[in-house]
């Protein structure tokens, strides 16, 4: 588990992965930044992305499971909060706290 | 100008800073050394991939992987760059170290705020990505030292990302109040959760992409 060279050649690889999806743009597109194409779809992208990551991270959540209420309800109280007042990181912090709360008493 | 940023990238400092040492706690779980996460912090510089590396690292992902997962998560910032093409002026130093630190809250900070009259647009945007940077870091090294000095619960801790991604979708609704691009992606999920489960993320990032290109070739070129 402690591999420190492949650490390294990972933090790497993830360091140009990452780096490349902010350049692309910039070093691809700066002259056709006006095509309908790029922004129809720089419109809709990113939601459509952000929901996907939100399916991501709870396909391993057993909805058939009592425990799963648990995480329910976190989100439950995620939305609301941000529904209510809007500020994001009160809805993060309102949303993991009960969620931690619940897992671990 | 300091004092605008101060309180321009608060927000971002009560976010990165918790989410930067859960990460760090998280990663020195896995048994590397803190300074990892430091380095991490410092040179990838993107939460959600940083957090996606924790389950690489344990899961031993191969680095072909590790390339594609990363790229296909991080892939949003394309076009994030798009609409801001100009906004980051010529090439140089300071642009390019604009871009590479053109997280989510980077971009949303940037594109809603002004800089002070006095101040060239660019030096206020590269001060705030940099300090930005700055609280990712000290969150990254705070949680990979205190994580691994301390006993410290941090059973479900990670719900934040899974917090973070519900607030950014909600904040996606309001920008764009139409339900088409949230019904490609939940039916793309779908899809490629029952036929292609064990690449999801990639699977749907690319199908709802596709799907959307097609929506519009069949609409015609009135249509987004």
């Amino acid at each position: 588990m402690v591999d420190t060279e492949h650490l390294i050649l990972f933090i790497v690889v993830m360091t140009a992965a990452t780096f490349i999806t902010r350049l692309l743009p910039f070093v691809i597109f700066q002259k056709q930044s006006k095509h309908p194409l790029m922004s129809y779809i720089a419109k809709y992208a990113p939601p459509m992305i952000m929901s996907i990551l939100v399916l991501y991270v709870l396909q391993g959540v057993d909805f058939t499971n009592i425990s799963s209420l648990k995480t329910l309800a976190a989100i439950a109280t995620t939305v609301g909060v941000h529904l209510w007042r809007g500020n994001s990181l009160m809805s993060i912090f309102a949303g993991t706290s009960l969620y931690m709360f619940l897992l671990q008493s | 100008m300091i004092r605008n940023i101060i309180k321009e990238t608060t927000p971002i400092m009560f976010g990165y800073i918790p989410m930067g040492m859960t990460f760090g706690v998280l990663f020195q779980d896995l048994g590397y050394q803190w300074y990892f996460a430091t380095l991490m912090g410092i040179l990838i510089f993107a939460g959600s991939a940083q957090f996606m590396a924790i389950g690489l690292l344990s899961a031993g992902a191969g680095l072909t992987e590790v390339f594609i997962s990363t790229f296909m998560l991080n892939f949003r910032h394309v076009f994030y760059g798009l609409s801001i093409l100009e906004k980051y002026g010529k090439w140089g130093l300071r642009k390019l170290y604009l871009v590479f630190g053109l997280t989510d809250e980077t971009y949303s900070l940037v594109t809603t705020i002004r800089p002070p009259n006095e101040v060239s647009e660019q030096n206020y945007y590269f001060v705030i990505t940099l300090v930005n940077q700055s609280y990712w870091v000290i969150g990254c090294t705070l949680g990979a030292w205190f994580g691994g000095v301390v006993e410290f619960n941090t059973e479900g801790m990670d719900f934040a990302l899974t917090a973070l991604f519900i607030v950014l979708v909600i904040e996606q609704w309001k920008n764009i109040r139409e339900v088409m691009p949230f019904v490609i992606a939940t039916l793309s999920s779908i899809v490629v959760l029952y036929f292609y489960s064990e690449h999801m993320l990639v699977g749907s990032i690319m199908l709802s992409i596709l799907t959307l290109i097609t929506i519009r070739a069949f609409k015609g070129k009135s249509y987004g």
